[in-house]
């Protein structure tokens, strides 16, 4: 993980994740991340790890519910290595820094064999019976039946046209959570070899092509992307992602404050309060999110799951 | 000419204008705390309830003959689309209504428009509208912003008449506009537009592609060329050619043309001209006051409009540009309108276009001469329009190279061959053209400069290389003049094109874009 933190760039401050006497420099760089952080009971990481351990020999695979360690994240999630994420759009009342700590993401996106899982053991969230407050009327609307995604939606392809409550019931089930748009950012904004990927043009290109190409009727497996520098995939390419606070960019303390949307959002003011307005992309992710609302259900629009890491010992030691 | 508009008109409009925001806004606010239904707005002066016809370009919605304000009902699909940027080209277009420009919406001032914007589910991305024509706050935007598989609906009565762009206001607007996402809507005067015989829409808009003008295959957007404002292909109504040959406009000799222009940039200001008119009347900026006569080059800038009327008096082919030329000669912002006679054989045999040419030959030939020289024309156009003999492989050449000299070569040897005296030397009937294929190609390849004689007259000019043409455009093209306006000769192949392409030495740098 060192590794990592020498090469990032300048939005991205060092993970603080490494040991030995930089660790402790780090820290005391980083002071305002480690306020954050809450006084639970600590572990020394060697602990950590052998209790990770005893967990695998007595109980299994800590895949669902089980304590990650930071070094050895849950099995089919990667460990994000705490950064700082820089919004796209800010009020002068937001933040213009968000200090995110490090913590464990889905390698991949939820694929309907996945929910259909889901589906199978909590018969609330099946095409048939989900409450229309929760999802709209475009639920599930591929899938041929309540437990048959059908050749519309093969099984190792992304569910899509779940609603942001049937997304977080899905976290919820696997003991999980959805990121925060500042967890998913952060991990969208590394490229397959720098945690910088707005200066990996080859990457920036996959993306627009994207953006450029018609959406297919049958969306491909998931694992088709090349894994980023943190080892997750298809963070872009595939399908748009939930997040938990994808609402959070059109709140303006009434949820029906078009004046603030639009302030922000439309025509030329879009790039106003705009941290880099040449960033074409992340302009289309803020103003899809934005187009949101919790129930729908939409074609191109899936998620995956995130989880709190353990805090360490050695990040709340005072620098010396 | 009399001013068309009612002159208390725009003053009346003025008084209501506080008088509805604040019936607007009340609504609003009774309204807010349901959400999902529209404020209730009862307007005295709005009488029934209309659907909005609304068509694709280059037609207009008719003229309105209803005499009173109604409630107007305009319902519009977003829609992300593949179509064909150019021949060979594809691009994902964002539209409203399947195609690039948006549809033509023609209400009445006074109306109150209801407005529904649906976003196709297979979007990808969330779009709204903001229309021009709206009075409030980002006219319509936040009201109508819509994700994928979702509908919005507004309304907004229509104060002040003119002709307005709409256009997508979500971010990042210069993507969404430059993906197609403009349209225009005409917000007719209570009097009404003086009449005319033909009214046509014509939209230009620039298109960001990160693939040369040419470059074959589905084509992705470019974020630097846009922000850089460096467009890979300006075009009149979606896409390059798309207002030439077939879907040329036309009109009859004697008749009034108007047409809507509109730019929906997202950067580039249009300077809109028809070569071989004159507008007798523009409303500049589309505005209701026709403030100018006798115009030849209007300026339309990016997000705004203008209206031209000209009486047509002879036939032709009348080439429509924008007169910054490159975007014309080398980026695609080109089109026709096509005059004739009226529908009439006699006066249609008369072939206007033809008779220029026969003319010349008549000049020097005798009466005979013409009649062989009428025929063979007959001939030509008899085999052009019969399938089986259209289909030989030189024909095919012939009218592919046609439309290659039509996007590329006619400016300067102009639409018949015959040149520009003095200056740029003929193609019809040229003896430099005809006693050597190979020198044909290699001029278009690498240019040519310095004197050359054609048919006894002395030319002292340059052309540059068009080195950047495909292989078999340049074999097409020469094939086509080769086999037009009184020239004869066998195909060029693709393969004679490829092998002088790869004997001739590197040309300077010549780029396009």
């Amino acid at each position: 993980m060192s590794l990592i933190g020498e090469r990032l760039g300048p939005t991205c401050r060092p993970p603080i994740l490494s040991m030995g006497p930089a660790v402790h420099r780090r820290i005391a760089e980083d002071g305002r991340v480690m306020a954050s952080s809450s006084s639970k009971p600590r572990l020394g990481r060697p602990m950590t790890a052998f209790l990770s351990v005893v967990c695998l020999v007595v109980f299994g695979s800590p895949l669902a519910s089980g304590s990650p360690d930071g070094t050895h994240p849950p099995a089919g999630m990667v460990t994000v290595p705490a950064g700082v994420y820089q919004p796209p759009f800010r009020s002068e009342a937001d933040a213009k820094e968000v200090p995110v700590k490090a913590f464990a993401l889905d390698r991949l996106p939820i694929t309907n064999e996945d929910f259909l899982g889901f589906v199978r053991a909590d018969p609330r969230w099946r095409r048939s019976q989900v409450k229309r407050l929760f999802a709209d009327a475009n639920y599930l609307a591929d899938w041929t039946g309540d437990l048959h995604p059908g050749v519309s939606a093969p099984m190792a392809s992304p569910v899509t046209q779940v609603s942001w409550f049937a997304a977080k019931a899905y976290a919820s089930w696997k003991g999980k959570r959805l990121p925060t748009t500042a967890e998913w950012e952060l991990a969208a904004a590394a490229s397959p070899t720098r945690p910088d990927g707005e200066n990996d043009v080859e990457f920036q290109r996959e993306i627009a092509a994207w953006h450029s190409a018609p959406s297919p009727g049958r969306l491909p497996a998931v694992g088709g992307g090349r894994a980023n520098i943190f080892g997750v995939q298809d963070l872009h390419g595939l399908v748009w992602e939930w997040v938990s606070d994808f609402n959070t960019a059109m709140v303006t303390g009434d949820a029906r404050g078009d004046a603030g949307l639009e302030r922000r959002l439309f025509c030329g003011s879009g790039s106003q309060a705009a941290k880099n307005p040449s960033d074409y992309a992340a302009f289309l992710r803020f103003g899809l999110r934005s187009s949101l609302q919790a129930p729908y259900a939409v074609h191109d629009l899936g998620f995956r799951c995130a989880q709190d890491l353990p805090e360490f010992p050695v990040r709340l030691s005072p620098a010396p | 000419m009399k001013n068309p508009l009612h002159p208390s008109s725009p003053a009346r409009a003025a008084r209501w204008a506080p008088v509805l925001s604040s019936l607007l806004l009340a609504a609003i606010a009774l309204g807010a705390d349901s959400p999902g239904t529209s404020p209730r707005i009862t307007d005295p002066e709005i009488q029934g309830e209309e659907k909005a016809v609304l068509t694709h370009a280059p037609m207009v919605p008719p003229p309105i003959t209803r005499r009173h304000a109604t409630k107007v009902l305009v319902d519009v699909e977003v829609k992300e689309v593949v179509r064909r940027l150019a021949d060979g080209v594809d691009y994902l277009f964002w539209t409203f209504g399947g195609e690039v420009p948006g549809l033509f919406i023609r209400v009445r001032e006074g109306d109150l428009v209801e407005f529904t914007l649906a976003n196709h589910p297979s979007s990808k991305m969330p779009h709204n509208i903001d229309l021009h024509a709206v009075t409030g706050p980002g006219g319509g935007a936040a009201s109508s912003f819509t994700a994928p598989g979702h509908s919005s609906r507004f309304s907004f009565k229509a104060l002040n008449p003119g002709l307005y762009v709409y256009h997508c206001a979500t971010a990042p607007v210069p993507m969404h506009i430059g993906n197609g996402m403009y349209g225009l809507i005409l917000v007719e005067p209570k009097e009404g537009l003086p009449k005319v015989d033909r009214e046509y829409y014509v939209m230009q808009g620039d298109i960001y592609t990160t693939g040369r003008y040419g470059t074959p295959g589905l084509q992705t957007f470019d974020q630097e060329k846009a922000i850089d404002e460096r467009p890979t292909y300006v075009v009149f109504n979606g896409s390059v050619g798309a207002l030439v040959g077939d879907k040329a406009i036309t009109a009859n000799v004697g008749e009034t043309v108007r047409l809507y222009v509109g730019n929906g940039g997202p950067n580039l200001l249009s300077s809109f001209h028809v070569i071989g008119e004159i507008f007798d009347r523009v409303y500049p900026e589309g505005g209701t006051v026709a403030s100018q006569q006798n115009v030849q080059t209007t300026l339309v800038p990016a997000g705004g409009s203008a209206i031209v009327d000209f009486k047509v008096q002879v036939p032709g082919t009348f080439v429509i540009v924008d007169h910054s030329l490159s975007r014309a000669f080398n980026k695609g912002a080109l089109g026709m309108l096509k005059v004739s006679g009226k529908e009439d054989l006699l006066v249609y045999s008369g072939k206007e276009v033809d008779a220029v040419y026969l003319g010349r030959q008549a000049e020097a030939g005798s009466d005979s001469e013409k009649k062989v020289a009428s025929l063979q024309a007959q001939m030509k156009e008899a085999i052009k329009t019969d399938p089986r003999i259209a289909s030989l492989t030189k024909e095919i050449q012939v009218e592919k190279g046609k439309q290659v000299f039509m996007q590329t070569c006619f400016v300067c040897h102009q639409v018949e061959g015959q040149g520009v005296a003095g200056q740029i030397p003929p193609l019809a009937k040229s003896d430099f053209l005809m006693a050597d294929k190979e020198r044909a190609v290699r001029t278009v390849l690498q240019g040519m400069s310095g004197e050359v004689t054609v048919n006894g007259t002395k030319f002292n000019g340059t052309m540059i290389p068009l080195n950047y043409l495909p292989d078999e455009d340049i074999a097409n093209a020469i094939t086509y003049v080769r086999n037009s306006w009184g020239n004869s000769g066998d195909a060029v192949s693709v393969a004679e094109v490829r092998r002088i392409r790869s004997e001739a030495p590197p040309p300077p740098a010549n780029t396009f874009e």
